[in-house]
């Protein structure tokens, strides 16, 4: 795994959340490649979030080992937070200011040098196409405008890894397309690694070049999506995926999956966002 | 730094970027960041810090002249309005660092907590760059009603270093109330118990304070009570710089009792905060 070239830009050894009794990740298990787009795919409340917490550096793991960009979340979490970039679901651009102030702020915390600072903001307002929104307050912005105008805050840094929790909620899918593909582009021209969640099977399929079902903590499939398909004799991930866990994606029993995400406020607080968003 | 991390392509030997600058200076950079972003914010919406003023305008003028025959605040030479202005400030300043903190249970702060978690920015930085945020309104509004205080002919002693040290005094004291707030949050973390709390915890520490009466008129428990209450020596110091009068007497003694205060408070909410989006 150390060998200089093919290191992972994230690798996750055994990882074990417990909140109390509740065990929220139990033993996940995963790499991902440098350049990557990858995803994990599961219903809510399944420690997809949890999970991202941990290697963002917010939640220490119960157990286990996590490494980002080669920095261990747990002894050399600043380094973490300085590679990385991290939209989390809930709206994280500041609504009373304009959208160039967020990326000026946003420049700002993530300590890029004054100097580099305005070309820094040029370069992702191109990227992420915001030209003709940066005097609006965000407030004012549609759904698919705040996600992107959130994904250029976090290119300022230059992340190594960029960590997104389902990007996509709420928004319709005109803005997904374009969410999605300012993300593919963002790959190719600067092969930042991505790590994405969700809950959308099709999306998942067509966009990740690899991906990851959880499920209840557990990781209970990972793979190509083609191959995944091709293993189980699926015609698409949802079949995979009812086939590996023995129901269909958001249907009976998800909402008992844990009590730590799928909690009342939570899902309100995801409604939010939606709403917001849509 | 460890092996592994030198070994890796995506983090190359040196550290981070972003890290180049020592703690120190990131401090400053993160903090000075969210006050700005503050300033951008009142800048887009001024009208809010003018209808934050009417309440305090209000006390002054309605309360202050109602009582200004009371036998019982026999305050010798100074006019009662005088002798509350100091009290109503703090107040004022009080109300906006209290609300200020809580405001991370609006959903749009806790997306962005998420994120500034994740950057490099010290979590003491994020607990004072929103204090400082709070300062910056309270200043603005401090200058607000000093104008006031002018221009309707109060009878308060004006000085260069009298007016300094009053609105050193209310920062601080601003900072205090508001890293306390923000302890409340992480403990509150619901929206709709939040103005209920915001309530039990202002008003009692309004009237228990020598803010609108001196403690010489309170019955003993209440005294007790106001002897402990760091806004009683916020309004005490401010009194003695602005007025001239007030109860204790040394103000660099009310000084290091609201500074102890921040500090205790900053810490413990450096501490806490963060838990306010688990």
């Amino acid at each position: 795994m150390r060998g200089a070239a093919n290191a992972p830009a994230l690798l996750v050894d055994d990882l074990v959340v417990r909140f109390g009794e509740l065990e929220a990740v139990g033993g996940v298990s995963f790499a991902v490649s440098p350049g990557e787009v990858f995803g994990l795919l599961g219903p809510n409340g399944a420690g997809k979030t949890t999970t991202i917490r941990v290697l963002t550096t917010l939640l220490p793991p119960t157990s286990g080992r996590a490494l980002v960009a080669g920095y261990d979340v747990r002894s050399e979490s600043l380094q973490v937070r300085a590679s990385i970039g991290y939209i989390p679901q809930a709206i994280s651009v500041d609504g009373a200011l304009t959208a160039y102030e967020n990326l000026d702020f946003y420049g700002q915390v993530t300590g890029v040098p004054r100097r580099e600072r305005r070309r820094r903001i040029e370069e992702a307002i191109e990227t992420m196409g915001l030209e003709p929104m940066l005097d609006r307050l965000a407030r004012t912005l549609s759904g698919g405008m705040l996600r992107r105008l959130e994904i250029a805050t976090a290119l300022l840094n230059r992340p190594a890894v960029l960590f997104l929790d389902e990007p996509t909620v709420g928004l319709d899918p005109t803005a997904r397309h374009l969410v999605w593909d300012h993300l593919q582009a963002l790959r190719e021209h600067a092969g930042t690694t991505i790590l994405v969640t969700t809950h959308m099977m099709e999306e998942a399929e067509r966009h990740c070049e690899r991906l990851a079902i959880i499920e209840r903590g557990r990781l209970v499939e990972q793979g190509v999506p083609a191959e995944l398909i091709e293993r189980h004799a699926a015609e698409s991930l949802e079949d995979v995926f009812t086939a590996v866990t023995g129901r269909a994606l958001g249907g009976a029993g998800a909402e008992e999956a844990t009590e730590t995400e799928g909690r009342l406020a939570d899902v309100r607080a995801q409604r939010r966002v939606a709403r917001r968003l849509g | 730094m460890s092996a592994h991390s030198a070994a890796s392509p995506a983090a190359s030997a040196e550290r981070p970027r972003a890290l180049a600058a020592g703690p120190l200076s990131r401090l400053a950079a993160g903090t000075l960041a969210m006050a700005q972003a503050e300033m951008r914010k009142l800048r887009h919406d001024h009208l809010d810090i003018f209808t934050r003023s009417v309440q305090p305008l209000l006390w002054l003028f309605i309360f202050g002249s109602a009582l200004e025959h009371s036998h019982s605040l026999s305050l010798g030479s100074v006019e009662y309005k005088a002798y509350l202005a100091p009290g109503v400030m703090a107040q004022a300043a009080m109300f906006i660092a209290i609300f200020f903190g809580l405001a991370v249970i609006w959903e749009r702060d806790v997306g962005q907590l998420q994120r500034l978690l994740a950057t490099p920015l010290s979590r003491t930085s994020i607990v004072l760059g929103k204090a400082v945020g709070a300062c910056v309104r309270a200043l603005v509004q401090a200058l607000l009603l000093l104008a006031v205080i002018a221009a309707t002919g109060i009878g308060v002693r004006w000085s260069v270093p009298g007016v300094l040290g009053t609105l050193a005094m209310l920062m601080l004291g601003t900072a205090a109330f508001a890293c306390m707030s923000m302890l409340l949050a992480a403990a509150v973390k619901e929206r709709e118990r939040f103005m209920g709390v915001g309530q039990l915890i202002m008003m009692p520490l309004f009237f228990a304070s020598s803010a609108l009466y001196p403690l010489s008129v309170m019955p003993a428990w209440l005294r007790v009570l106001a002897r402990v209450n760091p806004l009683t020596y916020e309004v005490q110091g401010l009194r003695q710089m602005l007025v001239g009068v007030g109860g204790a007497g040394v103000v660099w003694l009310d000084f290091l009792v609201v500074g102890s205060f921040f500090a205790v408070m900053l810490a413990a909410a450096t501490r806490a905060y963060p838990k306010a989006i688990l």
